[in-house]
């Protein structure tokens, strides 16, 4: 009998964790990519025309550009980002044993930039910064997604969670409430996705540039008349570790094209 | 900043090829304003054009109502090997260029 | 009206923390009928133009009026003797009448080409194409355009 009881416990805890309500099931996420009409699609598919490749092209310059008082270029440490940077931005947000929590590529390359380069960092959303985490995520374009998957990060991807599923805003929702239970429907016209972070940073339409997750997050949390977090801040850390670890397996398209 | 341009690298005399640009720029209407009512100037590309071996093939207006990071494409006849010279030209004094080579068989 | 929704809550957001001015579009002065045709006598002359031979390919419902993709072709031989000159895009409702010219030669091979645009508004996109022996024919497409659910404050 305790031998039968065992067994069953092991095989419970063994097994896939129960979904929470709402959550999506494994093989039923689907990509922004999929929710997007067909111009849109093209716009993404094709690189000569896909206009966040511009920011990529921008980013591979500056990763072979000496700056900061060390006078260091990206690649004098890193060499052919091609090889070094595959797979990188797929596992990030990732933890920094320093700082003891997790850090977002962008703050992993302004660390970079203080520790190693001598130079002062980028501002959040600067076209400068954007470019260099362009140019990294690309090399992981085609990558599953790993995020998350470091036992240190656990308590952090809890608290994305927990973001994720607090109400908010003066209308009062939570991103699970259409992203978890709404998503395929419209909302003003607009195709409400599941909100899969497999393409950032990405060219927006309704931005015409590149922009972060933290810049979609933001304006998310300001659609829903809720002040938004600021750029950086712990909060806006672990609700990207949470939607990339909800995202965990499907592959990287960055740079993505979305409405 | 960057153009992205995308040209055969070969192609046979008397074939129609597709030439697809795509360049950087915010292409400000002009009519937006900021927050204290101040109006944002114009600054967009007004000019395109595109030489073949130095002879125009394709040349382009734009205004405020072309999307930033203009995206161009056309055709063209080609007849010999040669270079295509790409150049954009617009308010402020913006001028940028680039080009491209074609082993025509 | 789309715009008044816009303005109203990039207005309500009010100025951001770091004290960056935010930019809002207030409802710009929108091209009239009258601009529009006016628009086009300019670029074109008083010459009759024909309904025909042009072809005009935007997505009916737009995902973003920010960036539509279009697509105009005419169908022409492109020979010596025949060939369209030019191709003159314009629209109804931006604050704007023109879109883009065109200038094509004997050697294009294709009447064809593409770009992205932007549309303010639901309205008629019109497309012209000039021929070498000056003839005008025209297309026109509605586009149904919505803008985009989640507004933002700029940063």
């Amino acid at each position: 009998m305790m031998l039968w009881r065992a067994i069953v416990a092991a095989v419970l805890v063994g097994a896939a964790p129960a979904l929470l309500a709402g959550e999506i099931a494994s093989d039923a996420r689907r990509s922004g990519y999929s929710f997007m009409g067909p111009d849109t699609r093209i716009m993404q598919d094709d690189d000569t025309s896909n206009p966040g490749m511009l920011f990529v092209l921008d980013g591979e310059t500056s990763w072979g550009r000496t700056t900061g008082n060390a006078n260091k270029a990206c690649a004098d440490c890193h060499g052919d980002a091609k090889t070094s940077m595959k797979g990188i931005a797929a596992r990030y947000p990732a933890f920094d044993k320093t700082l003891g929590r997790p850090v977002t590529l962008d703050q992993r390359i302004n660390l970079c930039r203080a520790n190693h380069q001598q130079a002062t960092p980028l501002p959040y959303e600067s076209r400068d910064l954007l470019v260099l985490s362009a140019y990294v995520a690309h090399q992981s374009r085609g990558v599953a997604i790993t995020a998350g998957d470091d036992p240190q990060l656990t308590p952090f991807v809890a608290q994305g969670h927990d973001l994720f599923m607090q109400r908010e805003g003066q209308l009062n929702l939570a991103c699970t409430n259409c992203h978890d239970d709404n998503f395929d429907k419209r909302l003003a016209g607009a195709p409400i996705t599941q909100g899969q972070p497999t393409g950032y940073p990405l060219y927006r339409l309704e931005w015409q540039t590149l922009g972060s997750i933290e810049r979609r997050l933001r304006s998310c949390m300001t659609g829903v008349r809720a002040q938004p977090f600021d750029y950086g801040s712990p909060e806006l850390v672990a609700l990207e570790l949470y939607l990339m670890s909800r995202a965990r397996g499907m592959p990287m398209e960055t740079p993505a094209v979305r409405p | 900043m960057a153009a992205l341009i995308n040209v055969p690298a070969r192609a046979n005399a008397g074939d129609i090829i597709e030439i697809r640009t795509l360049t950087s720029h915010i292409m400000e209407t002009g009519f937006r304003h900021t927050a204290d009512g101040k109006l944002v100037p114009r600054d967009i590309i007004t000019n395109f054009t595109c030489r073949y071996n130095g002879v125009e093939i394709f040349r382009a207006d734009l205004f405020p109502a072309i999307a930033a990071n203009p995206y161009l494409s056309f055709f063209t006849v080609v007849n010999e090997s040669g270079k295509f010279e790409f150049e954009w030209i617009g308010d402020n004094g913006y001028s940028t260029t680039a080009s491209a080579s074609i082993t025509v068989e | 009206m789309p715009t008044t929704r816009r303005q109203f809550l990039s207005l309500a957001g009010g100025v951001t923390a770091a004290g960056a001015i935010p930019i809002v579009t207030l409802r710009p002065v929108e091209a009239t009928p009258a601009a529009l045709a006016i628009a086009i006598r300019n670029a074109l002359g008083e010459a009759t133009i024909r309904n025909g031979k042009v072809r005009l390919d935007i997505p009916p419902l737009v995902e973003n009026g920010n960036t539509v993709p279009m697509t105009v072709s005419v169908a022409c031989k492109m020979t010596s003797t025949e060939y369209v000159k030019s191709i003159h895009i314009f629209n109804e409702k931006n604050p704007q009448p023109n879109i883009a010219n065109f200038y094509l030669n004997a050697s294009s091979g294709r009447a064809q080409v593409s770009t992205r645009v932007r549309l303010a508004d639901s309205q008629k996109v019109i497309a012209i194409a000039r021929f070498a022996d000056d003839s005008l024919w025209q297309a026109s497409a509605e586009i149904v355009v919505t803008l985009a659910a989640c507004t933002e404050e700029m940063n």
